[in-house]
């Protein structure tokens, strides 16, 4: 076979090392793929799976085969001919020409061939500009900046669309509830953005807040009659104190350590609202949790003599869906407070000496800066915006317990604000849009949605580690002010 | 206006453990002046600041700090921040410390951070934006500009300031401390990494800041040239004591300092280079005993 010209490694290697990588693909596949237990009646029994083994082997063999070509200077065609599949493979998928078997293999072989694609088309790109790994930075930055750009431009469009999002032929309940589960993420991440993105306070202990604003609803609207807008201010304030509570202790900590002790208060909570029976009825939940009424009319199908329902009030047929929208309403309303809130206060003292003591807290003692008060108003902050998304959640679910507040939900809000990208309002829209809009509606997918969602993490790792929309503009500009007509002097 | 005492220093004292880094050391710094603190390496030099900017609280001592408007404050009892915040001194790094991802011009705005909190109502009335809290913030901006042309980096003023050439950085970070309005200025190796134009500006920029805004300076330098050009008054430690205290001239010529900084034995004649940055003549370095 003559030898392509262009091939800058020789071929047996290439072949070695695309063996070695089946091998132990091979090694990991025959547990994992090869065997499969199935429930049988009474007993279980074992199947085997060989011939998908068989094709998920030769699968990573010929990926890991195509990308070592690809490094070895076949970028060009490999990219052509892997590009037309990923695109056939997309037609065919809505058009159904050829029906497949085995979705998940089927799904992967697309995945693989757009990856390959794609590292193909990076590194032509990069061969062509001479990109080195700064560049790819450049570029990255780059698409940041542009994506900022846009959000500011668009996002009026982007707020009148989730508006109007429940007037769309499309806003059937699941959409709705998607939306919801977003907007809440959305809320807690611009809240937890505060905490770590500006004053740079690694917090994993952030759903703690979130559970007592919860708690706090429950409490107050079963035990003492409060409504939804007059319990919101004192859930914020209770969960605002918490975080003073949480911060006084943790003040001389940094980085990992503040991490752990943050993680530990987590669970503190988690724990205090189990074993707390008497006020919060333990493992078995706060239920009946008053649901939000539309200015003093409830959702409901018959009301009591004397009090007009929201679809009577309207003069439309009684539809449960109408709580839902509302629901997604008052949580778009909180968030939207939550982003003006976090954009204004940027730009004041406060938050430049947030940001000031993140980069160097030396330094700002040296300026005068009090650390204990800023560090204080950050975790207080950030903690009311957990505290308003908590009691949304009690009066959404209508239902709460420690369940809702394990360690795995403080890992998802913190999931969303690195991979937006620390500090950036638009990024933790987009990641909250990834990592909760994503599993949510590809739950059909089961459990190969978690899979995606791991991918899609080191995937980040490796090519983005700042996140996604890192990018910091100067919260003010010297460039757009006037020139003062006398000299300040002192 | 005459120099006055701005800062006295007595017995000021600092024990880690065993070690004794600075020991029952007094001198004063002057309104008006250039106090320049020198020293060979270990001296001490720097624990003197720390305990002068509240990183360290001084073991024994009396750190008595008097402004030209007649405010005392004593220094030794003032938790860091609050030297910074209530007495007016303001320092610098030997290693810079700037806030590399924040823009030029924000660094000179966090310096103005107490002077701005008030201005917005401890952030409730700036949320609003209400009149007061923009005008303090265009006048901050102004004392940015004015520093930033001072310094000559107003163009940079909008990118960051870990991306500044290293020369610009410290003279940004001196740029900063001055924006917190300081009646001391303490120095820790301004000129240290720095080539000889850089370290010429640095000078003037210096001098510049004592007659024009009248304020006491305080630095720590290894540079002699930059020591001897622009210093009033010259402190020398080693080994934690005070060895030598007073002019440029007299503390080159004391036998102590030259002592201190070549060693007891001294067979030899001076090396050359430090010979010239003392200002001795070299072939007198053997009279020195």
């Amino acid at each position: 076979m003559p030898m392509p010209k262009r091939l800058e490694r020789p071929m047996a290697d290439i072949l070695k090392d695309a063996a070695i990588t089946g091998f132990i693909a091979f090694a990991l596949a025959l547990p994992l793929v090869g065997f499969q237990t199935v429930d049988q009646a009474s007993a279980i029994v074992l199947q085997t799976r060989f011939p998908q083994l068989f094709y998920a082997v030769a699968l990573i063999f010929t990926g890991r085969l195509l990308l070592l070509f690809c490094n070895a200077g076949l970028a060009r065609p490999i990219m052509l001919v892997t590009g037309a599949f990923s695109v056939l493979w997309l037609v065919n998928a809505f058009a159904n020409f050829v029906t497949v078997n085995w979705q998940t293999l089927n799904f992967l072989t697309f995945a693989t061939s757009t990856v390959v694609a794609l590292r193909a088309w990076v590194l032509m790109r990069r061969r062509a500009a001479a990109l080195t790994e700064r560049g790819k930075d450049v570029m990255g930055e780059r698409i940041a900046v542009a994506v900022n750009r846009l959000a500011r431009r668009i996002g009026p469009f982007i707020a009148a669309f989730a508006v109007a999002l429940p007037f769309m032929p499309f806003a059937d309940q699941r959409t709705m509830d998607i939306g919801i589960a977003v907007l809440t993420y959305v809320m807690l991440g611009w809240g937890l953005n505060v905490v770590v993105g500006l004053a740079g306070l690694l917090d994993l202990g952030y759903v703690a807040f979130y559970a007592v604003g919860a708690y706090s609803y429950a409490l107050l609207s079963k035990g003492l009659g409060f409504n939804f807008w007059e319990a919101l201010p004192i859930a914020g304030g209770l969960a605002a104190s918490f975080g003073i509570m949480l911060g006084f202790p943790v003040l001389r900590l940094r980085g990992d350590y503040l991490a752990i002790v943050t993680l530990g208060f987590g669970e503190m909570i988690r724990l205090v609202l189990l074993n707390w029976s008497a006020l919060t009825n333990g493992a078995r939940g706060i239920g009946d949790i008053p649901r939000p009424s539309f200015f003093g009319m409830p959702f409901t199908p018959a009301p009591p003599p004397g009090i007009t329902a929201v679809h009577q009030f309207f003069g439309v047929d009684f539809a449960p869906i109408h709580r839902v929208y509302w629901l997604y309403y008052i949580i778009l309303l909180l968030a939207v407070l939550t982003n003006w809130f976090t954009l204004r206060i940027r730009r004041l003292p406060i938050g430049r000496a947030w940001e000031a003591l993140r980069e160097d807290e030396i330094a700002c003692r040296a300026l005068g800066i009090n650390p204990t008060n800023t560090k204080l108003t950050a975790f207080a902050i950030g903690a009311m915006f957990a505290g308003f998304a908590g009691s949304f959640f009690a009066t959404r679910q209508g239902f709460i317990s420690p369940e809702s507040f394990n360690f795995l939900e403080s890992a998802i809000i913190l999931a969303i604000v690195v991979l937006g990208g620390m500090g950036s309002q638009i990024g933790v829209v987009v990641a909250a849009f990834l990592l909760i809009g994503g599993p949510e509606y590809f739950r059909d997918l089961q459990a190969y949605r978690m899979l995606a969602f791991g991918a899609l993490m080191v995937g980040i790792m490796v090519w983005r580690p700042q996140g996604l929309l890192a990018h910091r503009d100067p919260t003010l500009r010297l460039s757009k002010r006037p020139a003062p007509d006398g000299v300040p002097g002192r | 206006m005459t120099p006055t005492p701005l800062l006295t220093v007595e017995h000021l004292t600092m024990r880690f453990g065993g070690l004794l880094a600075v020991d029952d050391v007094s001198f004063n710094a002057m309104n008006q002046q250039i106090t320049a603190i020198i020293g060979p390496n270990g001296a001490g030099k720097t624990t003197v600041f720390n305990c002068l900017t509240g990183f360290y609280k001084p073991t024994v001592g009396r750190l008595l700090l008097t402004a030209a408007d007649g405010k005392a404050h004593l220094l030794e009892r003032m938790d860091g921040f609050r030297i910074a915040q209530h007495a007016h001194v303001a320092r610098t790094f030997q290693n810079i410390r700037l806030f590399p991802r924040m823009s030029v011009l924000e660094n000179l705005l966090v310096a103005q951070h107490n002077k701005l909190m008030r201005a917005s109502g401890y952030t409730a009335l700036g949320l609003f934006g209400v009149p007061t809290y923009k005008h303090a913030e265009a006048h901050a901006v102004d004392l940015a500009r004015y520093w930033l042309e001072r310094i000559g980096i107003v163009n940079r003023a909008d990118d960051n300031a870990g991306t500044l050439p290293y020369g610009d950085q410290r003279r940004l970070e001196i740029a900063r401390a001055m924006c917190t309005e300081p009646v001391l200025l303490c120095l820790d190796e301004p000129a240290a990494g720095l080539n000889n134009r850089e370290s010429a500006e640095l000078n003037e920029l210096l001098l510049y800041i004592r007659d024009h805004h009248r304020i006491g300076v305080l630095l720590i330098e290894h540079d002699m040239t930059v020591v001897m050009k622009i210093s009033d008054h010259v402190v020398v430690l080693d080994h934690g004591r005070r060895i030598s205290d007073g002019t440029p001239v007299e503390v080159r010529n004391d036998p102590a300092v030259i002592r201190a900084y070549l060693g007891e034995e001294e067979d030899e004649a001076l090396p050359a280079e430090v010979a010239r940055d003392l200002g001795v003549p070299t072939e007198r370095g053997g009279e020195l005993h």
